[in-house]
């Protein structure tokens, strides 16, 4: 489905990605660990057209992504939950899953608000709230309600657990996997490598912007140097 | 002092102060719009809304020099002539948007404003020869649509004329719609979340540079209107005038919060009124001592306090981030 290829990526003079490689297939939940700066975020939003790549590749449906801007990728049916939540503070919650739904035409985003609100009903209680006074976890599950009025079929997530207390975290997990289990496929960017890890079918692991392992979620959580980097020991 | 004077006089000077108000109003739209969605001030803005009275003016002069002027219904003719404002002053903003801004938009932040600057200079000259070439002359007149200078006595120390009554309707008109338009609608909501964050906008599928072509062009239009309503109720323009009721409607803008639409309407008309109030009252309060001309000095002084007070405008949010 989705295919990175020969990634080089700069900031300025900063080398972000260096050769980066990677697959997403239809279906899958796929996680991309590392550490603080090692790329994942950049890897995120080279994908959805914010960052051009230097050299390299981005191919999604057998398509070129690269060179095309942001608003057409989104049309393609990617969507990116960016790295701290990015939710429109001074517009209403409804207002920010309206603004998820803007390219959309067909005459289902009212019954969409209703499947977002069964899966964060929380959102629902807060409709007409200005999403600047949402709490963390709320804004958190609106970045993800406003992104799935999209109709994604590849759903981009950069650390979704962040500044989440843990019984949060474990929900917003579960309905990732709930998210997946109604056909949207998943690339999923975590700190938290021990629950990316339990939800991910597979993983690649990034170092300073280059891809140095890939495997199975259960050969990730296996790996000596995984365990000792990313799920602390 | 003639305490009776004053009270006499109150409601015809709230009257001239709201008047002026909404024409503030009108073209701080402009500036506030385009600060709202790029941090940028648009200096160009008030030969923006200049253009519109000459667009409105040469019509007008057209349609007088073929005889029709007073034949036609003027509702009509004045519809006519402020859409074609509107629709040249709008046009005229997404073309220097796209001429003169969008190319600096990665620059350092004073690179744009220079520009625009220099485009507010350029435009001042451009009417200037223009119209020097056409019509030998760039101090215009507007013609009069007779029916607009009828007066209405409300009571003996308050008259109304028409085209007073004109302008206030179509600036409310026009506040509304546009206050409807970035409130109630789709495409407005995606205007105020680009003004918040462009990157998240385009994640959303929203065309950034659309929105903000469309936010030049419907301050622009505003801009246009205001400019045809200026000529109407004042009468004299140049290529020079816009910049006066420019500069202040941008510090109306300020007023009222810069980047808050309904700050900007609020702004206009507390600096109208506070102009008006200046204008009548402050020579009859000091005995002659400080006359009209310290207008300006009095209500920049109100304002400089409000905003040590306010520094973020009269409107001007303080919105709270939480992680």
């Amino acid at each position: 489905m989705l295919a990175l290829d020969g990634l080089d990526v700069y900031y300025g003079e900063i080398h972000a990605l260096r050769g980066v490689a990677l697959e997403v297939r239809g279906g899958e939940i796929v996680t991309l660990l590392g550490n603080n700066g090692a790329g994942k975020s950049t890897t995120l939003k080279t994908i959805s057209g914010l960052l051009a790549p230097r050299r390299g590749s981005v191919v999604f449906d057998g398509r070129a992504l690269t060179g095309v801007p942001p608003h057409e990728i989104v049309a393609r049916g990617i969507a990116h939950v960016p790295e701290g939540r990015r939710i429109f503070n001074r517009l209403s919650v409804r207002e920010n899953m309206t603004m998820g739904a803007y390219l959309r035409t067909d005459g289902h985003v009212a019954a969409d608000l209703d499947r977002a609100f069964e899966l964060f009903p929380r959102l629902k209680e807060r409709l007409t709230q200005v999403a600047g006074t949402l709490s963390g976890g709320e804004q958190q599950m609106l970045a993800i309600a406003r992104a799935l009025m999209a109709r994604p079929r590849l759903l981009l997530l950069d650390e979704p657990s962040m500044g989440l207390a843990p019984v949060l975290v474990e929900q917003i997990f579960a309905t990732i996997v709930s998210i997946n289990g109604q056909g949207t496929t998943i690339l999923l960017v975590e700190q938290n490598a021990a629950m990316a890890l339990s939800i991910a079918h597979r993983g690649y692991v990034l170092e300073t912007g280059s891809v140095v392992l890939s495997g199975t979620a259960g050969q990730l959580a296996e790996n000596a140097q995984v365990r000792r980097a990313y799920l602390g020991e | 002092m003639d305490f009776e004077l004053l009270v006499r006089i109150f409601p015809q000077v709230l009257l001239d102060g709201l008047l002026l108000g909404f024409m503030y109003a009108l073209i701080a739209l402009g500036y506030t719009m385009v600060y709202g969605v790029l941090e940028f001030i648009n200096f160009a803005h008030s030969e923006i809304f200049i253009v519109g009275a000459f667009v409105g003016v040469e019509l007008l002069l057209g349609l007088k020099s073929r005889g029709v002027l007073d034949t036609a219904p003027w509702p009509l003719v004045l519809l006519g002539v402020m859409l074609a404002g509107m629709l040249a002053s709008g046009a005229l903003a997404v073309t220097i948007e796209r001429v003169a801004y969008r190319p600096l938009r990665a620059a350092p932040r004073l690179i744009p404003l220079i520009s625009a600057i220099g485009m507010s200079f350029f435009l001042q000259d451009v009417i200037r020869l223009t119209e020097s070439l056409w019509r030998n002359a760039f101090n215009l007149v507007y013609p009069t649509l007779e029916p607009l200078n009828e007066r209405f006595e409300l009571t003996s120390t308050l008259d109304v004329s028409a085209k007073s009554l004109v302008v206030i309707v179509a600036a409310l008109l026009m506040l509304w719609g546009l206050h409807a338009l970035v409130n109630r609608t789709k495409i407005g909501t995606a205007i105020r979340a680009v003004a918040e964050d462009q990157a998240a906008a385009s994640l959303m599928g929203i065309d950034v540079n659309r929105i903000i072509s469309l936010t030049f062009l419907i301050g622009g239009a505003m801009g246009g209107a205001a400019g045809v309503l200026f000529g109407v109720q004042y009468g004299l323009i140049n290529p020079y005038t816009g910049f006066i009721p420019g500069l202040k409607a941008f510090t109306a803008a300020v007023l009222g919060g810069i980047g808050n639409i309904p700050g900007a309407m609020l702004g206009g008309i507390v600096l109208g009124l506070l102009e008006a109030f200046a204008a009548s009252y402050m020579s009859l309060l000091t005995g002659g001592a400080f006359g009209a001309e310290y207008k300006d000095i009095f209500a920049f002084s109100v304002l400089i306090l409000i905003l040590i007070f306010r520094p973020k405008g009269l409107l001007g949010e303080v919105v709270r981030e939480r992680a």
